[in-house]
């Protein structure tokens, strides 16, 4: 085995076992509380580098190392090439910021927070890299598992609430479903695989698999239900909306920018590097599926009352649109279609990174608000921005990028995503140039419905008067929780105004991720100006649109400050000239969220309490349900009941049936055997 | 990129900005005459303009930074918008800065920013007009990005300039997609603009408002801000109607040698959508809310189906 080690993934070791060694550490949280918060920012620190790491591996040839660790045959192979890089800066910035929001994280229950987290959070992360960096399904499994037990124990940080008890449990359940399909399907991979000398599980045995079309398809079905589960793809989204609102936001933050990129990660891992060529049929699937997933994740969204099940819905729609993409990138593959399926690879790996930006940053600012409010209803929040004005600040800028509004970061990937619809126009077969089209009129909608979702979501938090009277008292987020937020911010301006940078970035990756079938792939540019297939055929230069507007802004500012001298004059609001001001005058969350509901109704379920005129204590409730738990969860729980019920009648507590039991087995296995 | 260029690139967005009153005075008046009345001439909406100006504006105690920053961003998006659609030109301007999604986008921004002034008083108007001028986008957007879908198909393009040049290239042949995207585009354009059926610019009964539920607590500079950016965007709105659908007569470089002709003409196919527009609004009713996601699912149909007979005609 040929071992080519190099910095990048040196540090990135390092890296890791700092963080498998500081971990024990945590334990002393009640004694030293100030050294384990202390680690919070040399942890920062340590992902800032892993991401640096990250951007030498693009450039690098792959690296490989072997550690004698793990059982006597199986030593851990570790490598680091462009994919793992990407997601390595992806993981890096992310988590940066989180830690540093971790500094200055204080629950509102006042535990430890030292204790509950540094622990956890730090086996956490090591598991992550370690995911990133595996070469084999031993070590993958292994990380694989030992990341979703330490994000278990953060999502149940606050154990002492049965809510909070039973979204994690359904969050291990979930996870784990997700990884057994994935094992199975290593497992069929590796039946198949070249039996070298101490090529063992290696991803590289797995590579050189010679499966048939079938199995290959069956590998295909299980990663997608495997990854997906992780992932949040219908139907498996369910832990979402569950384990996002109960986690510490931070942890919320790291699950829906880092964790649920997992899965994605997964399936560019094995449907573009291990697998041989993709079929057709799998880049619909995945593409349907994730059309599907983003149009319902954004119809949920909008209806939620919860701040944070919101933006879980949300990242089930993102998840949606990101799936969408890589399968759009495998349907243009399996059609030859290089430089489009490049282009689709470029929207999928652009779309991760934005998503993990300013999703981390709002699930961060949440965090904050429920800090200073410990509210996490929608409906009773409101005027923040005059209580907490840097919040709201950075707040705007996640909320503007997650709308996909130019000059910010997620307009460029959803750019990126409609001109790879829109190149899809010289397929061989008709009912897919027919039918691809219409997936950017769902991705419009999807687009649509999330600029409402944020403006419900920002406008009746920070907006308008404050709806309890408790929020008078609210302060704004501490230094390092506003640092954390800032550099998230910051990213997401960055990203938006830079494209080209990042198309240069991102190159490498979708080069390895085509492998064989690399084209001269992009169109990438010199200059600002993106124009990824020609400039004849689509060109976006987000820094003309931010310097124009700002120029005809200032323009006019100065114009009218100039021509009409008259000073504002503050009056009470007008109001039409209606005397009395209450909050209660302003939409609810339910309110604004109704014609959603309206519209959609088939694909929610909704349960309404409405008063009657003669209520003396008139009431009004409105529960919106995921369809999916009556659609598919309760029916399989009932299946699973009478199926353990009639199991049940076996059972007789007789010591000579069960000898009888054991009789005819045996006589039945005779039979057969024979 | 040369000085002619940058010059008509100058020139447009000033035409748009100077110009978009006229186009909605235009189409009041000729309102005003399929209603037999005589009208308050072409130049009301600048007189309107000048009395806003001058006047001292009133603004709620707790009025945060944003509610006062709104009315000058929607402006500056709504002036770029208007400046990277080819006019009086096709020669290449901002329109390699912004293509047609970028335009939408630019229309989302606009949109984003007006329902979360509106919401920052906290006022009941303000909160159901941003949440009805949500719901009216967020179903038109789709609509709009089919419509603009066509003809970048046709001419395998999403910048306006290129489809522009693309188009009036060939002769004024039809083509039937663009015939179904045309009607679906006016239909768009009515519910973007706040237009009748979907909303009525006159109206004074706060409950049936919608686009201006959401200026009812700006007053002075900022509503005239937001009045002349309600004019831009109808202008635009036609502007691009114009470049995609009747686009002949746009010169297809830059050069001052067709300036003038282009310039009649431009404005002589406004006129006409003027009037069109006016002629609309007064045979149509304004409808109830919950018409609405019926009216622009019909034209986000209309517009897939244009798409759709554009793969099966190849034309």
């Amino acid at each position: 085995m040929s071992m080519s080690v190099g910095v990048p993934l040196e540090l990135a070791t390092g890296i890791l076992v700092l963080w498998f060694l500081w971990a024990p550490v945590s334990l002393l949280g009640t004694r030293f509380p100030h050294l384990v918060r202390g680690f919070f920012p040399i942890s920062a620190g340590a992902a800032f580098t892993l991401s640096i790491a990250g951007f030498m591996a693009l450039t690098h040839a792959p690296m490989t190392m072997t550690l004698p660790l793990g059982l006597p045959s199986l030593p851990f192979h570790l490598r680091l090439d462009p994919l793992s890089g990407f997601f390595l800066i992806l993981f890096g910035a992310t988590t940066c910021a989180i830690a540093l929001y971790l500094t200055g994280y204080r629950h509102r229950e006042g535990y430890p927070v030292e204790l509950r987290i540094g622990f956890s959070f730090h086996i956490l992360l090591a598991s992550i890299v370690l995911i990133f960096l595996a070469d084999d399904v031993y070590v993958f499994m292994l990380s694989w598992e030992l990341m979703a037990v330490s994000s278990y124990f953060l999502v149940v940080t606050d154990h002492h609430t049965e809510v909070v008890r039973k979204a994690g449990f359904l969050y291990l359940l979930i996870e784990h479903i997700g990884a057994l399909a994935i094992m199975v399907a290593f497992a069929i991979m590796r039946a198949h695989a070249s039996q070298g000398v101490g090529m063992g599980y290696t991803f590289h045995a797995l590579h050189k698999a010679t499966l048939s079309v079938d199995q290959a398809g069956l590998v295909f079905f299980l990663m997608l239900l495997g990854f997906g589960a992780k992932a949040g793809l219908l139907p498996l989204h369910v832990w979402l909306p569950e384990a996002h609102p109960v986690a510490p936001s931070p942890v919320s933050a790291l699950l829906s920018s880092v964790l649920l990129k997992l899965g994605i990660y997964g399936l560019l891992r094995v449907l573009f590097d291990l697998l041989p060529a993709p079929m057709g049929w799998w880049g619909l699937v995945a593409l349907v599926l994730g059309l599907v997933t983003a149009l319902f994740g954004a119809i949920a969204s909008a209806v939620q009352n919860d701040m944070k099940r919101l933006l879980a819905y949300s990242s089930v729609e993102n998840i949606g649109l990101i799936t969408a993409g890589l399968g759009l990138a495998l349907l243009f593959m399996a059609h030859d279609m290089r430089t489009l399926a490049a282009l689709a690879l470029a929207a999928t790996l652009y779309h991760c990174i934005n998503h993990a930006f300013f999703k981390g940053l709002l699930f961060l600012g949440a965090g904050s608000v429920l800090h200073a409010t410990g509210e996490r209803h929608i409906g009773r929040l409101g005027g923040l921005i005059r209580r907490m004005p840097l919040t709201a600040l950075l707040m705007l800028v996640g909320t503007l990028a997650l709308a996909g509004v130019p000059p910010l970061n997620g307009f460029v990937s959803e750019w990126l995503l409609l001109q790879a619809f829109l190149g899809a126009t010289a397929f061989s077969q008709p009912y897919l140039n027919m039918g691809v089209p219409l997936g950017a009129a769902l991705i419009a909608l999807v687009a649509g419905l999330a600029a409402y979702v944020m403006v419900k979501f920002y406008g009746i938090i920070f907006l308008g008067r404050p709806r309890e009277s408790t929020l008078q008292n609210a302060v704004d987020a501490g230094p390092w929780e506003r640092a954390g937020m800032a550099v998230l911010a910051a990213l997401c301006v960055a990203l938006g105004l830079l494209p080209t940078t990042v198309m240069h970035l991102l190159h490498p990756t979708i080069a390895f991720l085509m492998g064989a079938h690399a084209p001269q792939a992009l169109h990438l540019t010199p200059g600002l100006l993106i124009a990824p297939l020609a400039v004849r055929d689509a060109t976006y230069l987000p820094m003309a649109v931010l310097g124009v507007m700002t120029l005809i802004g200032v323009v006019a500012f100065v114009a009218v400050r100039r021509l009409f001298l008259r000073r504002m004059r503050r009056a009470r609001p007008w109001n039409c000239g209606y005397p009395v001001l209450s909050a209660q005058m302003q939409d609810s969350a339910e309110g604004f969220g109704q014609p959603i509901q309206h519209i959609f109704a088939t694909f929610l379920r909704l349960r309404r309490v409405v008063p009657v005129p003669e209520d003396a204590a008139p009431f009004y409730e409105s529960v919106v349900e995921d369809p999916l738990w009556y659609v598919l969860y309760l029916p399989i729980m009932r299946a699973v009941g009478k199926v353990s019920v009639a199991a049940g009648l076996l059972r007789h507590r007789k010591i000579a049936i069960y000898l009888l039991y054991s009789f005819v087995t045996l006589i039945a296995l005779l039979v057969f055997a024979s | 990129m040369n000085r002619a260029t940058l010059g008509l690139q100058g020139l447009q967005l000033i035409l748009c900005v100077a110009a978009a009153p006229l186009l909605i005075g235009w189409v009041g008046l000729c309102r005003a005459w399929f209603a037999n009345r005589s009208g308050a001439g072409v130049l009301q909406p600048y007189r309107v303009l000048k009395k806003l100006f001058a006047k001292t504006p009133v603004v709620a105690h707790d009025a945060s930074p944003l509610f006062l920053a709104t009315p000058y961003i929607i402006f500056a998006a709504t002036a770029l918008a208007g400046a990277s659609v080819p006019m009086i030109s096709a020669a290449r301007p901002l329109t390699d800065a912004a293509d047609v999604i970028t335009l939408a986008g630019l229309f989302i921004l606009t949109r984003i920013f007006t329902a979360l002034a509106a919401m920052d008083i906290g006022t009941a108007f303000g909160s159901m007009g941003a949440r009805r001028e949500m719901l009216v986008g967020f179903l038109a957007e789709p609509a709009l990005l089919m419509v603009l879908f066509t003809p970048a198909l046709i001419s395998h393009s999403t910048s306006l300039t290129v489809i522009v040049q693309h188009l009036t290239a060939s002769s004024p042949i039809l083509y039937p997609s663009m015939a179904f995207a045309a009607a679906a585009y006016v239909m768009v354009l009515l519910a973007e603009n706040g237009r009748i059926p979907i909303d009525n610019p006159g109206t004074h009964l706060e409950l049936t408002m919608i686009h201006e539920a959401l200026n009812l607590e700006y007053s002075g500079r900022y509503l005239a801000l937001i009045e002349w950016t309600t004019a831009m965007k109808l202008f635009v709105y036609m502007s691009i109607g114009v470049a995609l659908f009747i686009p002949w007569g746009i010169p297809r470089h830059g050069g001052l040698a067709h300036l003038p002709w282009a310039l009649v003409l431009f404005c002589a196919k406004l006129c006409i959508g003027g009037i069109a527009l006016a002629f609309l609004e007064t045979i149509l009713a304004k409808m109830r809310l919950f018409r609405v996601p019926e009216f622009l699912g019909t034209a986000f149909m209309l517009a897939v189906l244009g798409l759709l007979l554009r793969f099966l005609l190849r034309r």
